[in-house]
């Protein structure tokens, strides 16, 4: 027990870490489903697809990129990502949603899962043509470390090692955060969003142009995504075509347990969802006395959610919402 | 033009001209599958006409009768000519396993619109149930000597199977049910996963599955001595099972259950006004779809002797959906010939082009097209979405002529 209490201060840095990524995704989640009612289950793709392009970028850029100072080509490369993955997100909803907005639920659901299929295939065979393998080992731009001296403030805790990548993500992610949080609440776009998430008929007739803001909903979704996609492939290095879709899926939940549609939420809930799944991870064979291991952090998450649509659908800060006939 | 629509008229007035027709076709196509060596082609347009049975004007009676010889005695036969046999009679078992798991979700999806995203889970339960009583597993798991079990318990095996299956079905419908539309999707999704991580590692405390080296040493079906192991004779089997089930799917479709799955998918609130149990409705469709997929597991498991739990993950669960999607849901025919084509697609199809396509052109490996599953269940998900969201063979509903009811004493009550 003593060591549960010990290691905390570690299992909350990584548990922010993970919170962060998850926190952004959700973001996608969250803001597509309060304008369109639909899950974006491309969503974790296009995060995916992010993770590829900005590791690609780096690579290609090779001596070019290293002639330059590395925050530079950190922000180049965030915002290409951005700007390509946001495209691909415009594009995915042009393609494959917009034509199906009119048609029965189960419909645009069924199409958001081919194209989350199409782009894992699609990267698949890139990454595997270019580099001979799927998994892609990336180099990284901040190779620094950092130690908190945590055991200073209290005995019994354990110094918490930081990555420079794990501070500029964090960073990164709540500056997106804050930005998002602004754009949505005090621009006039963002004003526009809202009225097109409460009632697209009434808001069209304010001579609102709603696909408009639709795609511009998805651009800023897909957008951050991606460059939270690029962010994750500088912390944990290796990145395959397959992680976006257990990720998005985590994501998901984030968004569900802070009340979907909701900006704040998804980003408490993300951030939460990721402390508590490391400290899962790293306690739950202390906890259970070995009957249940570290390989059971999926079930916990994807246990989250279903105890949070269950219980509390409308989440943590939702508004529970009453069905009209 | 004007002459072939004549044509094309007189064709499906005759139905005498249909029926010779049709038998032209199979005995030609039959006569190559027979005659070829391993002819893909051959084999398909064997297939072929089953649905071209479906098509033609012949009544009930009759295309039943021909689709059971075609299944029973004409593909066995004709594929007994070269040494491929058993490489066809795989396909067509592993056909048979994918139709029947088809149809099971074609109940939860199609005719109650309820998205389960974690199907595999039921097939895996089921393929787990017998695995563990049928092989070593469950003497050091009981500690008895009567485990495992001989290859006769196969038969009671399907039915157990089936209730386990169903049973799960319950078990994960009682809570999740309280949760709609594209929620669900996501929870049964999640539910798939569980339990395949579940499996992978409940190797400790108790071995029960033994981890991810899976069950070997499963034991085959046996009957009055007589031990299954071939993929020719599991046909038999299969084709037995599948009977019953598209037997039993059809009488459902209509029945006051199948009804109240369809009122409850097209308005959930209308239905329950007209007085539908909406959690007892959907339950019975989870465990009815369940239990199909759960008789299919001990089919699988019985016949590969072995499972593991690499064989449930989620591309599995999607495979199921897309067939049933592809091929119209809620539609029995149009899901069979879903099921069909994706699978002979998987099966066969796919790795004959990649064997064309590395001989003639030396194609690297990355491009090969068995590769290419998931790109084409995609491509195929997003193209019947928006152009054709009602499969390739619509549903029918029943049509009832108001005059007639109204005529109708009221007898069920």
């Amino acid at each position: 027990m003593s060591h549960i209490f010990s290691a905390l201060p570690q299992v909350l840095v990584d548990g922010l870490t993970l919170g962060a990524i998850y926190a952004v995704v959700a973001l996608g989640y969250t803001m597509v489903y309060g304008i369109l009612e639909l899950i974006n289950f491309a969503h974790g793709e296009v995060f995916m697809t992010g993770a590829f392009i900005g590791t690609g970028l780096l690579l290609s850029m090779g001596a070019f990129g290293s002639a330059l100072p590395a925050w530079i080509t950190l922000i180049l490369i965030l915002i290409l990502t951005a700007l390509l993955t946001g495209l691909l997100g415009m594009g995915i909803e042009k393609l494959a949603y917009r034509p199906l907005r009119k048609a029965p639920k189960l419909i645009p659901l069924i199409s958001a899962i081919g194209i989350s299929f199409i782009l894992q295939d699609l990267v698949r065979f890139l990454a595997e043509w270019k580099t001979g393998n799927y998994i892609v080992t990336g180099t990284t731009l901040f190779e620094g470390k950092l130690t908190i001296p945590f055991s200073s403030i209290i005995g019994t805790f354990q110094n918490a090692t930081i990555k420079t990548n794990t501070l500029i993500l964090i960073g990164i992610t709540i500056a997106i955060m804050f930005m998002l949080d602004i754009f949505v609440n005090r621009t006039k776009w963002g004003t526009a969003m809202r009225a097109v998430a409460q009632d697209q008929e009434t808001a069209s007739l304010m001579s609102i142009n709603v696909n408009k803001v639709i795609s511009l909903t998805f651009f800023i979704g897909s957008a951050i995504g991606g460059a939270t996609g690029f962010l994750f492939a500088q912390q944990y290095a290796t990145i395959d075509p397959y992680i976006g879709f257990i990720l998005g899926l985590k994501a998901f939940t984030a968004a569900v347990l802070g009340g979907i549609g909701n900006i704040r939420g998804a980003m408490f809930g993300g951030l939460l969802l990721g402390v508590l799944e490391v400290f899962a991870a790293a306690n739950l064979s202390t906890l259970t006395s070995g009957v249940f291991g570290s390989e059971y952090k999926d079930v916990f998450a994807f246990a989250i959610l279903i105890l949070v649509l269950i219980f509390k659908p409308e989440g943590l800060f939702g508004k529970s919402a009453k069905e009209k006939v | 033009m004007i002459r072939m629509n004549k044509g094309l008229d007189m064709l499906q007035k005759n139905r005498k001209l249909q029926f010779t027709l049709l038998l032209l076709f199979i005995l030609l196509s039959s006569a190559s599958v027979y005659f070829l060596e391993r002819s893909v082609t051959a084999f398909l347009l064997l297939l072929g006409s089953l649905l071209l049975l479906h098509y033609t004007h012949l009544s009930k009676k009759i295309k039943w009768s021909i689709a059971l010889i075609l299944l029973v005695v004409i593909i066995p036969l004709a594929t007994s000519g070269g040494t491929s046999q058993q490489d066809y009679m795989e396909v067509a078992v592993q056909t048979g396993i994918y139709i029947a798991m088809a149809l099971g979700l074609n109940i939860v999806v199609g005719f109650a619109g309820l998205l389960d995203l974690g199907f595999v889970a039921f097939f895996a339960i089921g393929a787990y149930t017998y695995g563990i009583f049928a092989s070593p597993q469950a003497a050091t798991l009981f500690h008895s000597n009567i485990f495992p079990l001989g290859g006769a318990w196969f038969w009671p095996f399907i039915i157990i199977g089936g209730l386990i299956a169903a049973l799960f079905g319950i078990l994960l419908g009682i809570p999740v049910l309280r949760v709609k539309g594209d929620y669900l999707a996501i929870v049964t999704l999640g539910f798939g996963e569980i339990i395949r991580i579940v499996f992978n590692n409940l190797d400790k405390p108790i071995n029960i599955t033994n981890g991810a080296q899976g069950l070997s040493q499963i034991q085959q079906p046996e009957l009055f001595g007589f031990t299954f192991s071939l993929a020719s004779q599991f046909y038999y089997i299969v084709i037995a099972i599948l009977l019953i089930v598209i037997i039993g799917v059809q009488r459902l479709e209509n029945s006051k259950l199948g009804r109240s799955w369809k009122a409850i998918r097209e308005d959930e609130i209308a239905a329950q006004a007209m007085g539908i149990p909406l959690v007892k409705t959907k339950l019975w469709a989870f465990a009815l779809g369940a239990s199909f997929s759960g008789m299919m597991g001990v089919v699988f498991s019985a016949k590969n002797m072995f499972v593991d739990p690499s064989s449930f993950t989620l591309i599995e669960s999607i495979t199921i959906l897309v067939m049933v999607i592809l091929g119209g849901m809620g539609s029995i025919p149009g899901v069979i010939l879903g099921a069909a084509v994706i699978s002979v697609l998987n099966l066969q199809i796919l790795t004959e082009i990649t064997n064309f396509l590395t001989q003639t052109i030396n194609i690297p490996e990355t491009l090969s097209p068995t590769k290419m599953q998931r790109l084409i269940f995609g491509v195929i998900l997003v193209l019947i979405a928006v152009y054709r969201p009602k499969g390739l063979i619509t549903a029918k509903t029943k049509q009832f002529d108001p005059k007639e009811l109204a005529d109708q004493t009221i007898s069920d009550k």
